[in-house]
């Protein structure tokens, strides 16, 4: 029988990285010796090939949940309901962008082309976040997005600033400097429909009902459930686990529904007074396994999207090359 | 369609200098056609919530680096010369601020 759990650790935004193993050669113990003293490993150091590997999926499937992150959120520019709303969106999902970028060129110093990286994701053998696959059905949604889905992000890439491989922990500096100003703008738009009419709660409710389960599941399934983590954490490139994580993200976003004056879906959400903790429930991991294997609301879309936009660039991208073989002509004849 | 192999735009380092004062620091890559849309695109990119007032690109192939596993014998020589540091000297305290 198929097991979803079987062989897998899912870090978030990453969420099918299996780690490759380490070796026990006298070079393997003196980079680990490096990773324990916290030396930061640099692109042309010796790194063990499992090492690289992982890095490599996981930086890789971290770049494509940016990229393909914009599309949801995308959907909303031009119906944003105010000047204002829309320019503050737009400055969001154009620093998506850049997020993927950063993430592209950390992958890329591991020697793998940024066209390879493309190539996979527009076939569909590249993995990225499974949340991106939910769609956007109304304007809330967009805040949701901002304060549970980039809350959620934040939870997991703050530590990660502290992974052992420089250019991916100088990547997610950069980008955690940002993902602060989107989760606000999230909490902004919620806190706007929830002080607004009764629709416009109702509005509110209704997409923190579809977007708590996914965005819970965004920490990846429940440690019991993990055979790889360990490898991943002895290298440096994976922090906490998945359960430590979404305990933190249940403890630090209920009480802002609370305030919001929203209600958690799930009736198993509790006080734990002995743990000074929130008890919750257990997501649908079906749901969970069945999005990534393509069988989510939007996988297709988001897909045809990406490669419609490739596809539509490419006479521009094209005659950008030109213009600069001609120019460099025109020097040279100079 | 799947992106034709060897038409990927070159790859710039970027460096930017954060104030007035400061020299140019790296800040990252990324890839444009050519040096007029490095430029541009790095304004769009790494600009956006005034982190600096002037940028440089180069193109990466450009620059040559010490090989790292050498790192010991390029760098240990000057551990060891401490009279390198002003630290090194005693300087008597009645003679005052040097």
């Amino acid at each position: 029988m198929y097991n979803p759990y079987a062989k897998r650790k899912l870090p978030m935004y990453a969420q099918m990285v299996e780690s490759g193993q380490a070796g026990d050669t006298d070079r393997d113990r003196a980079f680990q010796d490096k990773i324990d003293r916290n030396v930061r490993i640099e692109p042309r150091d010796w790194m063990p090939e499992g090492y690289r590997k992982t890095l490599l999926r996981q930086i890789g499937q971290h770049a494509h949940s940016e990229i393909v992150g914009q599309l949801p959120e995308g959907n909303w520019i031009t119906r944003a309901p105010s000047l204002q709303r829309k320019a503050i969106l737009l400055a969001k999902v154009q620093d998506e962008a850049g997020h993927g970028l950063y993430l592209y060129c950390a992958a890329e110093t591991l020697g793998k082309t940024r066209d390879e990286m493309t190539e996979e994701l527009l076939a569909g053998k590249a993995k990225y976040s499974s949340i991106f696959n939910y769609p956007t059905l109304t304007w809330a949604d967009v805040g949701m997005i901002g304060w549970l889905v980039d809350g959620a992000a934040i939870m997991n890439q703050v530590p990660l600033q502290r992974c052992s491989y420089g250019p991916y922990s100088r990547a997610m500096i950069r980008i955690c400097k940002e993902e602060s100003f989107h989760q606000r703008q999230g909490f902004d738009i919620v806190r706007a429909l929830v002080e607004g009419t009764e629709d416009q709660k109702a509005m509110a409710q209704d997409a923190l009902n579809r977007w708590w389960w996914p965005a819970i599941m965004m920490f990846g399934p429940p440690d019991a459930d993990s055979v790889h983590s360990e490898q991943s954490m002895k290298w440096g490139i994976k922090l906490n686990s998945n359960d430590e994580l979404r305990q933190k993200f249940v403890d630090q976003t209920v009480p802002q529904a609370e305030w919001l004056g929203l209600d958690i879906p799930d009736p198993d959400l509790k006080w734990n007074e002995e743990r000074q903790s929130y008890d919750f429930g257990t997501p649908d991991w079906d749901e969970f396994f069945a999005v990534i294997k393509g069988n989510g609301i939007c996988n297709r879309e988001r897909l045809d999207a990406r490669n419609k936009a490739w596809d539509d660039g490419r006479w521009f991208r094209e005659g950008l090359m030109a213009h600069a073989e001609k120019n460099k002509q025109k020097i040279a004849a100079e | 369609m799947s992106p034709k192999p060897g038409t990927e735009f070159p790859l710039w380092e970027v460096f930017i200098r954060g104030q007035h004062g400061l020299a140019h620091r790296h800040v990252g890559s990324l890839h444009a056609p050519d040096a007029e849309m490095a430029l541009k695109n790095a304004r769009d990119v790494y600009t956006r919530r005034n982190e600096g007032v002037s940028i440089w690109v180069v193109p990466s192939s450009a620059i040559a680096a010490l090989d790292p596993s050498e790192a010991e014998q390029n760098f240990a020589p000057s551990e060891s010369k401490i009279y390198r540091h002003p630290t090194f000297f005693d300087i008597p305290d009645d003679v005052g601020a040097m």
